[in-house]
């Protein structure tokens, strides 16, 4: 099993030189400096790679156990999260007023990517009680917040969200979920599946945050109302009474992720759980929306972060492995990171790796400063968000097979732990709103109905940034500004066939929905790299910083122009010539 | 209680590699690291502080860069930090290393005395586990090395108890404060950062001095001066010529043993039987 090494050279620079880490620290009242924001990065980081990292397989391999209505976690998880809140991680973005230290989304991102690259299944449950903190944050009444939200920002209770119904997946409205009026609260009857860390052992009590329908409410998603409902009942003084009537019913057996406990949980099986209403009734989905951009660019960080782990993984195997005589170089005994296909692999890894990161860097640095009011900023964040969630986790899936490849067979058996890596990324196109749903929203809600205004500023911007990297001396930059001039004309011209075809023959649209995501993704990747590229030029020029970093990273963004951003043109074209027959096609013939 | 907790900047030796030719370490882009032996120290006295309450003071000699070690210090709980930072101090050995130390010590007691000093055990790169004690002897106070463990602090009467690993066993020691304690490996689990630690540390001050701001008046006790230790030559032993032999025998039949280890060695040594009979004869 390859050690991880916290990506913290490239999390610097990009939160130095690239994305506005300073603006996004003038949203909080953290009192934080950029500075020290590295510095709790990289303590983060030894966290990271010294205590959770080394469980990941143990997860795996020991997966949770039910006995008696009781989750169990792996072995060492439970010491390894006892130390992951005394170290105060959980509420490094958790409000000031409830014990969190009030850090800017951009820090709580980066911190959130070596999580997960040490364990996505274990970082998830701290994911997750992130998304209750905002929910009770933003529409808990005072008496909840103080029953649940200084435990929640620190830790010591987890927090789950109670989504889907067998019935009900994707589409929530078809939930049935029973809520029932009692004494200023609620009662809860049903059954919800997937439910993320809905009991484990890891803390005292689980603090559910669950969607369900007052009796009487109106069908579909305009009736579904938002409860937090705790596994243990919270008494007036804070100390904890009854254990609740919900549980545990079964734990899922998934193809990845072994180490999540993936709950089945029944609601209401005797008197029904005690619930409180959260807000008002037949708000539900409006208030889960306030957190869904956090959710969705945290799946897409999940995303980043297993693909660093996979790739790190191959890379180390790549160096030692030795096969065959290399072609052009005389030494014998070369390992096979010498083999100009391996070498492709890995660098192609890395520059979409890099890209990614530093764009899901920049949405979380939109999202701080449309919390305070930056309209413009909230736009940008809205148009981004479903590329860094859909794109991210895409690549995730690509580096994690991609790891595999390079180990040959090597990696198709479990014993090196490459195909974990596979195995654990593949859930992340799925949830939090399937990769196809990203592209729908992004086509429909964030292209099409502002009539491609906002895309129309990303690329004015974008274009700007090619023209400035074309008139760079040497060779590298103008490459991979004029890569970036012809990805932004192809995306103009598909964001063009997407406005003005979208009212006439939606079906088309849709078809190419995901190869336009991947269009943007693709582009707004290279814009990242080309911002990078520049800043790094910049410091060499001044003679600032590691110098070998700086042109390392100029390379990987030529990379990045002529293995990936070259493909704009294809995508393009899928959008605007691959939808109509597709959304035609007559599924007999499938 | 006030605790001085010295720590040094070495590099960190499994990333370390010799140059083949001079056999001199290369240094070039290896990360460095607190001395391993020294967080071991520092953690026993943060584990004192935290009972007892106070102030842990950590302590070091080196280049400007050794800023860092002292703020990963403060980030892992330390309180304050004090670098010692002067062309002056550059070569020193042991016994000017502990002068210099033992005189920072004097002077960051005469703000507030110091209870305890901490050293590591030895450092991973010079070995010698003289510091401590040297630092020991220059300021009078007693000194207990090779410790597994602090049992009691009797503030009222000022003494410690200690548990001491010795030659064929355990020792436990009372000694008068102020005192001079190196910590064993493994006496603890060192404690991680927090994310507060880490925050309050990348803005703390680290106070450097130079020789002069410590209070160090004769120079010639510091750097290459004040050290009387020569390296004459420095070489990578050749490997041995003798192979180890294989000896194979039942692992639970001591006579078995015995005899399988005689029958060796009397086959590797010819002559033997015959000196052996000769020397029985006279």
């Amino acid at each position: 099993m390859t050690a991880y090494a916290p990506p913290l050279d490239d999390l610097r620079f990009l939160l130095s030189h690239v994305v506005d880490l300073t603006a996004a620290l003038g949203t909080t009242d953290s009192g934080a400096e950029a500075d020290d924001v590295l510095a709790a990065l990289e303590e983060a980081g030894r966290l990271a790679a010294d205590v959770i990292a080394p469980l990941n397989s143990v997860g795996d391999r020991h997966p949770p156990r039910i006995e008696n209505g009781q989750v169990f976690t792996s072995p060492g998880w439970r010491e390894a999260y006892r130390q992951f809140i005394d170290g105060g991680w959980n509420g490094i973005a958790g409000p000031n007023d409830h014990g969190g230290m009030g850090l800017p989304m951009v820090a709580a991102a980066a911190a959130q990517e070596l999580w997960q690259s040490a364990s996505m299944a274990f970082a998830l449950c701290p994911m997750l009680t992130q998304a209750g903190i905002e929910l009770l944050h933003a529409k808990g009444t005072e008496a909840q917040k103080t029953r649940y939200l200084d435990k929640l920002t620190s830790g010591e209770w987890t927090g789950t969200m109670l989504l889907t119904e067998p019935q009900a997946g994707s589409d929530v409205g078809a939930l049935r979920t029973r809520a029932v009026r009692e004494n200023g609260h609620y009662r809860l009857f049903g059954q919800k599946i997937y439910i993320t860390y809905g009991d484990h052992d890891m803390t005292d009590n689980v603090i559910h945050m669950i969607l369900a329908r007052v009796e009487g409410a109106p069908p579909g998603i305009k009736g579904i109302s938002l409860f937090v409902s705790p596994k243990i009942l919270v008494n007036e003084d804070g100390s904890l009474g009854q254990r609740n009537d919900c549980r545990p019913v079964n734990l899922e057996h998934k193809l990845g992720i072994h180490g999540s406990p993936t709950c089945v949980m029944a609601f209401g099986d005797q008197e029904g759980a005690y619930a409180e209403l959260i807000g008002e009734e037949n708000r539900g989905i409006e208030y889960m929306f306030l957190m869904m951009n956090n959710a969705r660019l945290n799946v897409g960080i999940q995303g980043v972060g297993v693909a660093e782990r996979a790739y790190q993984h191959a890379r180390h195997y790549a160096r030692t492995r030795v096969q065959s005589k290399v072609v052009g170089r005389k030494q014998d005994g070369l390992a096979i990171i010498h083999h100009p296909d391996v070498t492709r692999m890995l660098a192609v890894a890395k520059a979409r790796i890099q890209a990614a990161r530093a764009l899901y860097l920049e949405a979380a640095t939109l999202l701080d400063l449309a919390r305070t009011g930056t309209p413009s900023a909230a736009t940008r964040a809205d148009l981004l968000i479903p590329v860094v969630k859909a794109w991210s986790t895409d690549l995730g899936v690509d580096v994690a097979s991609m790891g595999i490849q390079v180990h040959g067979g090597m990696g198709f058996v479990e014993e090196t732990g490459a195909a974990q890596h596979y195995r654990d990324a593949r859930i992340a196109p799925i949830y939090e709103g399937t990769n196809g749903i990203q592209a729908n929203d992004l086509v429909a809600r964030k292209v099409a109905r502002d009539g491609g205004a906002a895309m129309g500023s990303l690329l004015e911007e974008i274009t700007g940034l090619a023209g400035r990297l074309i008139d760079q001396p040497g060779d590298d930059l103008p490459i991979i500004g004029e890569a970036l001039a012809t990805g932004a004309r192809a995306l103009g011209e598909a964001t063009d066939w997407v406005v003005t075809t979208f009212d006439s023959d939606p079906r088309a649209v849709l078809a190419g929905a995901v190869a336009f995501l991947d269009l943007v993704g693709t582009v707004v990747g290279g814009w990242m790299m080309g911002r990078a590229a520049l800043a790094a030029q910049g410091l060499l020029a001044e003679r600032q910083g590691d110098p070998q970093f700086a042109e390392a990273k100029i390379i990987l963004a030529r990379v990045y122009a002529e293995q990936v951003l070259v493909r704009a043109d294809t995508l393009a074209r899928t959008v605007t010539e691959g939808g109509r027959v597709l959304a035609e096609l007559d599924e007999a013939i499938l | 209680m006030h605790i001085v907790v010295c720590i040094k900047q070495v590099p960190d030796s499994a990333q370390i590699r010799v140059h083949p030719v001079t056999n001199t370490i290369m240094r070039q882009g290896v990360p460095t690291i607190i001395n391993p032996y020294d967080l071991f120290s520092l953690e026993a006295a943060l584990a004192i502080r935290d009972e007892h309450g106070g102030t842990v003071t950590v302590l070091s000699m080196g280049p400007p860069m050794a800023a860092d070690s002292l703020r990963r210090a403060l980030s892992i709980g330390a309180d304050r930090a004090v670098l010692l930072t002067d062309r002056f101090f550059a070569g020193s050995d042991t016994l000017a290393t502990s002068y210099a130390l033992a005189t920072a010590i004097t002077k960051i007691a005469s703000d507030q005395p110091v209870d305890m000093v901490f050293c590591g055990k030895q450092t991973i790169d010079g070995d010698t586990a003289q510091v401590g004690p040297g630092i020991a002897r220059r300021l009078g106070f007693h000194q207990l090395t090779y410790v597994e463990s602090v049992e009691t602090i009797d503030r009222a009467r000022r003494t410690v108890i200690v548990r001491r690993r010795a030659e064929g066993g355990v020792q436990v020691l009372r000694s008068e404060l102020p005192c001079m304690v190196t910590m064993l490996e493994g006496s603890a689990v060192v404690r991680r950062g927090s994310m507060a630690d880490a925050l309050r540390a990348a803005r703390a001050d680290v106070t450097t001095w130079s020789a002069k701001d410590a209070g160090i008046e004769d120079i010639s006790q510091c750097g290459l001066r004040g050290s009387p230790t020569v390296v004459r030559k420095v070489f990578a032993p050749q490997p041995r010529k003798e192979k180890a032999v294989l000896i194979e025998a039942s692992a639970h039949d001591p006579v078995h043993m015995a005899e399988a280890t005689i029958d060796t060695l009397f086959a590797a040594l010819p002559g033997l039987n015959a000196e052996l009979h000769a020397a029985a004869a006279r």
